[in-house]
Parts: C-alpha cells; structure tokens; sequence
C-alpha cells in the first residue's frame, strides 16, 4: 500500500513548529528510510501515519484513505508502528499479552492470531521469552517485543523509529533480514535509523529531515555523496563510504564487498 | 578507581547468575569500554558500579565493590551517588518527573544537594552549552525528541560533576553528530580527570576514545585490552559483538589477497586510511 504526505506541517500545541511543510510520497512496497538530525521532526512525521497526530496544515494519504477521515483504529488496520521508546507502547505483563493484543484487537480469528503471534516472535528471537514480564527484559529485548507486536499485526505498511537502537549484532542482522521478508511480501517498510550502515545496506530510498524539512530524498548513493546536505542534518556518510573519500576515492562504496571490489582499481 | 572483586549477582526472584565472579580494576582519569551482546548484562554492571543493585534492585550481590574509595554495599545510596553518577540507558527514564523545564530538571540533583543559586544557575549554563542544549532549556523535559531528551539525561547526570560517571549505551539515541560529541565531551571529562566507564556498542567511537576496552561475555569479563587489538579481536564474533565495516573490508581483504596478514586490522576510519594507502601505493600484482 503507498501512502504521501502533501505539504504537512505540524505544530505541537507548545507552539513548536516540528514539521514544516513535507511532501513525499512512498510508493507500495518501498524499503524507504528516514535519517537526520535529532529534533529534525522524524517521529512527529511519521505519527501522522497512523492518526497519531493530525496535520496542522496539509494532507497524508494511506492507500486511498485520507487519515483525517478515519480513525486510530481503523489506521492501525493498515499501519503498525513501531515506537521509538518500547515502554510507551508496552503494557502486559507477559510478552505474548502484547504481541497477542494487536491482532486480538484488529479482531482476527483464532488460528490466524495465533500464527502470526507465534510468527512475530520467531522473527524477533523471542520465542524462549514468551512467558517472561517485559519488565524483566533489557531494553533491546523490549525493542523487539515491541517490534514482534507489530508484525502479529500483519499490517501492509510497517513504520520502524529506529529498531535497531540498542541491538547488538544479532539483533541488527535480525531486524534486516525482517525488514527484507517484509518486503519480499510486498509491504512498504518506512524507518527512522541514526545508524548510516544499516540504512545503507537495508533501503532503496533514503530521506535526509533536517529542522523539520526534507533536505535530500534519493538512493543512499545518491544521498550519502551530499555533503553539505550531511553536515547540516548532522548525519555521516557509512563507514567505507567516508573510508573511500578519504582515499580520495572518486566513488563511494557502501558496502563490505563493493568497497573491497574496488580495491584492485585503486592499486597505483 | 574502581574496584570490583568476585563480583556475582541474580536478579531477584531468579536463580539464574547473570554475573559471575567478575573482576575489574578501573584506573583513575581514564576511559573504559565495555563492550557486550544484548542480556550479556551491560545493564546490570552498570548498575552494581554505580550501587543501584543492590540498593535499588536488591537480589543477590556477592563479592565486594569499591568505588573512589566508598565500598557501594555499605554506604547508603545517597552517599554512592556522590561518589559515583550513572547515565541510565533507556532516557526516558532519567528525567525526575518533578520539573517542569529542562533549566529546572537539569538543577535538580544540586537542588538537592543545597548548592547555592547562582552557582546552580552557572553550572547549568556550562552544561547546556557543552552538550549543545542551551535552546532547550525552556522547555518540559516531557516535549523533547528522544534524542533530545538522552542530551538531557546526559547533561543531569555531567553537572553532579562525581568524580566517576557510569554511561549506559548514553549514545544510543543520538545522530551520528550527537554522537562524536558527546564522545568527545566524555573525553574533555577524562582529561579534567574524571573516570568514566561506558557501555557502547559503537565500536568505531569506543575505539576513538577508549583507554581501554573490557569484553562481557558468559557472564564474566573475559577479555581486555588497549582500543584497537580488543576491538579488532576476531573473538568478538563469537561473543555477539561484530565488528566495524573497517575492520570486516581490511578483514575482507585479507583474504583476497589484497592486503597482507602482518598488517593490524584497523577499527576506526584513523587506523584504516594508512592500512589502505600502504596497499594502493604498492605496484599491482
Ligand atoms: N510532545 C511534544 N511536545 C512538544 N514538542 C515536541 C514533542 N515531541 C517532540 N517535540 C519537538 O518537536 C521537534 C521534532 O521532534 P521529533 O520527536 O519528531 O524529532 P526526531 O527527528 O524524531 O528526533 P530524534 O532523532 O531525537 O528522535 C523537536 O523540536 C522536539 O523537541
Ligand atoms: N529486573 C530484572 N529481573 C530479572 N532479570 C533481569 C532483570 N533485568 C535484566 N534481567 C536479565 O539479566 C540479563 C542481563 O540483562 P542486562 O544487564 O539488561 O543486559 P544488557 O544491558 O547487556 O543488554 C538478561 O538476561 C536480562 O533478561
Ligand atoms: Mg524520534
Ligand atoms: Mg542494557
């Protein structure tokens, strides 16, 4: 399912001008990521996805439903978001509780809640802690509860504030290979991330949000050669991309294999 | 410092040890790393440092920690916390709920400790400027971004000014500018000789500012060393740590045949530019 944002801005009711006029769209099935600078209005962005927040000024758009017509719950029938901080969208005292809320609620029968909770916690690693109070869980490990009750969801669009925040390197390499399945079923995945490898190794579009405006929308090819753009969003390029530039590469590899590919080339 | 000797703990109601006999010995005016997989009980460590366990989350804690001087377990935790201040990982946790702007939060703790106006209000200047909060000040603690608010956490914890400060992952929710600066914030503390022990799983950042590096694994601290061979350590592996994308090319490379064994992998972007420029200036086989 797409979805757009058309000339949104939001004010929080402080009088802070958070997002300030953005238009995007993301089409069906897009691996799409959100990088910038800390306040740059990334989480109040994509809160207008599901009904969270209203758009003070302009339109958002979920498939063919404008979302000031519709409500959270409706919303969360085609938008599962995950949230940035796991404690303000966890509740249950055990971990299936929450990750069984969703579908129980999105009112699927049995069977199919059952699957697709049994699912979710495969996916995140969980299936050992089922039983256990969140509580009683690292953060990281609730980061991925809170994750696990949004894929139960089954939703066609999945929102992600920075999942892999906390994860070691299992857990990164999980919620990649996560983010991947869900595209492979045709869902669109739109996060946030602050980690550049990550977002360049795991989306085919990237957004650069700085002060509440986008500066940079592209491939992370094409975004992470943007230095000025960079700087003033206070994000860096990936690790061997900045390897390359200071090499004085004229290319700027992203990965593992394709910077190392290009090692014979640069023997003088 | 630090000292901690045979140090096991289990959370309450468990009988499982999360740690086990573990011993560390932090030197004064240094930066340790601690790096660790997720449950490997960064957390917990954190927290025994800094005298929350036992005083906070009870369970069981054996063998003995001695913090500047204090041992934590027979001190009350108003007297640990002068000794020693702990950035808790998850942000939004830190903020006292009792203030109604950043200004106010940040004051608390000094509040506290009776210090007088003026020198409160200078100090809380100080800090917002150091970590770049100054146009926050006015605001609730509750209205912030998340990173915004680990700046906040940060800041409150850096104006107690103890001379050991505990940071738990207190990048986590930072871009990657926020980031380099509060590792070089963490470093400027170190040189005005304050010991600080961090938790990170930025490899390439610890590798920056680290003195020294300790792994947490099996529920011990089973290996250290300086910055670069620790985290350089193809062990790290095994111990659900990884590595940086300079150390897995350079690692890469190797086994192409593109860069020779007797180089030392690097960690950081400093470490990697001469590793690689040696290789280019080299003539093409
Ligand atoms: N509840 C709130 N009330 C008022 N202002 C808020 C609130 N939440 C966030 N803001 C402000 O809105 C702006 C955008 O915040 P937002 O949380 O969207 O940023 P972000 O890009 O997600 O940042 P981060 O990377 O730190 O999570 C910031 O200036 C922030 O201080
Ligand atoms: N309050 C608690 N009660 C019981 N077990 C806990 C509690 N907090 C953490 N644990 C467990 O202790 C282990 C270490 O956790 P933690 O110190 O948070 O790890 P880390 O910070 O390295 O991710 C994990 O297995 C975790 O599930
Ligand atoms: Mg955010
Ligand atoms: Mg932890």
């Amino acid at each position: 399912m797409d979805v757009s944002f058309d000339g949104v801005r939001y004010t929080y009711p402080g009088g802070v001008e958070a997002v300030k006029g953005v238009t995007l769209a993301i089409p069906s099935g897009q691996r799409f990521a959100i990088v910038g600078q800390n306040g740059a209005g990334k989480t109040t962005l994509v809160r207008h996805l599901n009904g969270i927040f209203q758009p003070t000024e302009g339109t958002v758009h979920v498939g063919d439903w404008t979302t000031t017509g519709h409500t959270i719950a409706e919303l969360s029938a085609k938008v599962g978001y995950v949230f940035q901080n796991p404690d303000e969208q966890l509740f249950a005292r055990r971990v299936i509780d929450d990750v069984a809320f969703g579908p129980r609620n999105l009112g699927f029968d049995l069977d199919r809640a059952e699957a697709l909770v049994a699912a979710a916690l495969e996916q995140t690693g969980l299936s050992a802690e089922a039983e256990t109070h969140p509580h009683h869980l690292s953060l990281s490990e609730r980061k991925r509860v809170a994750l696990a009750a949004v894929l139960a969801m089954d939703t066609p669009i999945v929102v992600l504030d920075e999942p892999t925040t906390g994860q070691d390197e299992r857990g990164v390499r999980m919620i990649a290979t996560i983010v991947e399945k869900l595209q492979s079923e045709g869902r669109t995945v739109i996060a946030i991330t602050h980690d550049m490898d990550f977002c360049a190794e795991n989306f085919e579009r990237t957004v650069v949000m700085a002060q509440g405006e986008v500066l940079a929308d592209g491939a992370p090819s094409e975004v992470f050669i943007q230095d000025a753009v960079l700087e003033k969003a206070r994000v860096e390029a990936p690790q061997l991309a900045r390897l390359a530039d200071a090499l004085g590469w004229a290319s700027r590899p992203l990965t593992v294999d394709s910077f190392v590919d290009s090692l014979p080339a640069h023997r003088r | 410092m630090i000292d901690l000797a045979d140090v096991s703990y289990a959370y309450p109601d468990t009988d499982h040890y999360v740690l086990s006999h573990v011993n560390l010995k932090v030197e004064p005016g240094t930066v340790t790393g601690i790096v660790g997989a997720s449950g490997s009980g960064k957390t917990t460590l954190a927290k025994i440092i800094s005298g929350f366990i036992p005083h906070v989350d009870g369970g069981e804690l054996s063998g003995s920690v001695v913090v500047d001087g204090a041992t934590i377990a027979d001190v009350t935790l108003s007297e640990a916390v002068s000794h020693v201040g702990l950035v808790i990982q998850s942000p939004f946790n830190q903020i006292s709920g009792a203030k109604f702007t950043v200004r106010e939060e940040l004051a608390f703790g000094l509040e506290n400790l009776g210090v007088a106006r003026e020198e409160m209000a200078e100090r809380v200047t100080a800090v917002a400027e150091l970590l770049g909060i100054t146009g926050l000040l006015e605001r609730s603690p509750y209205a912030l971004s998340g990173g915004q608010q680990q700046l906040v956490a940060i800041a409150s914890m850096i104006i107690m000014n103890t001379p050991v400060l505990v940071m738990d992952e207190p990048t986590s929710q930072l871009d990657p500018g926020g980031t380099r600066m509060v590792f070089d914030v963490m470093s400027s503390l170190r040189d005005a000789g304050i010991t600080l022990v961090v938790f990170e799983h930025k490899l390439e950042l610890l590798r920056e500012h680290a003195d020294i590096v300790h792994v947490l694994a099996e529920s011990q601290l089973i290996a250290s060393g300086p910055s670069r061979a620790m985290l350089a350590d193809p062990r790290l592996e095994k111990w659900g740590i990884g590595s940086t994308r300079f150390t897995a090319a350079a690692a890469a490379a190797r086994d192409r045949k593109l860069l020779s064994k007797d180089a030392e992998l690097p960690v950081s972007l400093t470490d990697a530019v001469p590793e690689f420029r040696a290789f280019a200036a080299k003539k093409g086989a």
